[in-house]
């Protein structure tokens, strides 16, 4: 383990700002994908339901 | 064992759908450990401090943006040759994370380049590459938004993949060239220094999980789009009747 | 009469009159033609507006500003290539005939470049004075353009194939093919930066005519490929 103490890890010595937000946006662009991948599932279901009917 | 009849999207759905959770979960493992090599485990960089830990998502997103274009184009190549749907389909379900691995690495790098060069944006050949491949894959995605006809949609947009395939060496090339005529930024953010073996393998660790990811996804987006098309088959079958 | 000479002979004078069409067509809406390098004057000299008068200042842009303006007026007029023949039919025509496909779109593509390419590489000089270039740099931007407004309207014949009826038409094919110009653009106005600096030219302009080697080959390929795609 590299750090000491937890305000050492956020520090992430001096750079916390550029590390945190880094890895904040890869997770996420990913996170956001999948939502967007989710949505369009429950679209697709919404409409097979519905479709059928008309 | 015969792989031919999952090259139908009826017989590959399936296929896909229970594929999807072994990627996601060796994924989501291999994710994890990659951040714990790179953010617990991996020595303090002796000429970049801390801010160096940024590599371990933007080279692996770096990568896969490329790879992806590539395999992207493939399917591309693979569809106009044997004018299978499902070739069509897995290429226009590539693009978008693809692009989303573009964006990625472009803003990582530049979060990266602030603090280590002092400037948010170095027109280096590798980023300024990194972003025209961005805009290759809007090109990409823009194509098929914008044609109605399915058919043509795919074939059309699998010859513009295969072009761009053909131009990224080209324009990374001439951007190296542009480079050195112009003496510029003479530190290429993506030239570490000689690396530890732990980072070397935090970023291998990161990567692979990123692929696991890109299949999962791109399966899940198959199907997805395999769904789209049969309700509109089966809207216009109903039309008819 | 021997049929093969035959048949050579009139895939010969069929290519000669696309490409006669296509000028005589272009010719009698002169104002089309004049219009894109009306464009090209105009923006060019948005720069200077922009930017100010600075003699040394415009001497240093000059290079990119008038290639970058190059690669926008050519393909301001892309459309023109393919789009009115399509819409009347007369391409599906052209396609089903027995001629091959490729030398087609290379004719159409040749016309196109003598429309606006051509004009461009005997106007942009004349604009280059306007930014101080000196003798020197005007006669190898006249020669980078010489090599590079083919390979411009070569890609642009892929752009304009691919693109052919449909909608977002301009802005999409300047999303589509921009990307691809980057090289010819870093070339080019490599090339008269080089001797702007001191050092040679050659190296910019034997890139410029390696890009037309390539895109000679590969691009009536992908255009004529897109166009069956697009008449299908």
């Amino acid at each position: 383990m590299q750090w000491n103490s937890w305000s050492d890890f956020l520090n992430m010595g001096g750079y916390g700002l550029y590390v945190w937000v880094s890895f904040a946006i890869t997770f996420c662009s990913m996170a956001i994908e999948l939502w967007l991948l989710r949505a369009r599932k429950l679209n697709n279901q919404k409409a097979a339901s519905k479709g059928h009917t008309q | 064992m015969n792989f031919l009849k999952y090259s139908s999207p009826q017989t590959f759905y399936p296929l896909a759908g229970k594929l999807i959770p072994w990627f996601a979960i060796s994924a989501a493992l291999l994710i994890l450990y990659g951040l714990y090599i790179g953010l617990l485990i991996a020595p303090t960089d002796f000429q970049q401090g801390e801010g160096y830990r940024i590599i371990f998502v933007h080279v692996p997103a770096a990568w896969f943006s490329m790879f992806l274009y590539v395999i992207m184009a493939a399917y591309a190549a693979l569809g106009l040759a044997l004018n299978a749907r499902l070739s069509y389909m897995m290429a226009s379900s590539i693009a978008p994370t693809g692009a989303m691995f573009t964006f990625v690495a472009l803003v990582t790098g530049a979060f990266w380049g602030k603090p280590m060069w002092g400037a948010w944006w170095v027109w280096d050949a590798r980023l300024t590459s990194e972003l025209i491949l961005l805009f290759l894959y809007i090109g990409y995605m823009s194509l098929q938004a914008s044609i109605d006809d399915k058919h043509r949609a795919d074939r059309a947009s699998a010859v513009l993949a295969i072009v761009g395939v053909i131009n990224v060496p080209i324009i990374y090339f001439s951007v190296k060239w542009w480079n050195t005529l112009h003496q510029g930024a003479s530190v290429s953010l993506t030239k570490s220094p000689t690396m530890a073996a732990i980072m070397l393998k935090g970023m291998l660790v990161m990567a692979i999980g990123f692929w696991l990811y890109s299949i999962a996804v791109i399966l899940l987006r198959v199907r997805r789009e395999i769904e789209d098309r049969e309700r509109s088959v089966a809207l216009l079958q109903e039309f008819k009747e | 009469m021997n049929t093969q000479s035959h048949n050579s002979i009139s895939t010969f004078s069929v290519l000669l009159r696309v490409f006669q069409r296509d000028i005589r067509l272009a010719w009698r809406r002169r104002s089309d033609i004049v219009s894109v390098i009306f464009f090209f004057i105009i923006a060019a000299s948005l720069f200077p507006l922009g930017l100010g008068a600075d003699p040394k200042l415009l001497h240093a842009i000059a290079p990119s500003v008038l290639w970058v303006c190059a690669l926008l007026s050519c393909m301001l007029s892309l459309p023109r290539m393919f789009a009115a023949d399509y819409s009347d039919g007369t391409l599906e025509q052209l396609i089903m005939s027995n001629q091959p496909t490729l030398l087609i779109v290379l004719m159409k593509t040749l016309a196109h470049w003598v429309l606006s390419g051509l004009p461009l590489i005997l106007i942009a000089p004349l604009i280059g004075l306007q930014f101080n270039l000196s003798a020197v740099e005007l006669k190898v931007l006249a020669q980078a353009l010489l090599l590079g407004t083919p390979t411009l309207s070569l890609i642009g014949s892929i752009g304009s194939t691919l693109t052919l009826g449909v909608r977002g038409g301009g802005v999409l094919i300047a999303l589509l093919i921009l990307p691809l110009y980057i090289p010819v653009l870093v070339f080019g106005a490599g090339a008269v930066n080089a001797v702007a600096i001191g050092i040679s030219a050659s190296g910019g302009l034997a890139l410029l005519g390696a890009m037309l080697a390539v895109s000679l080959v590969f691009a009536p390929l992908a255009a004529s490929m897109a166009l069956k795609i697009a008449i299908e």
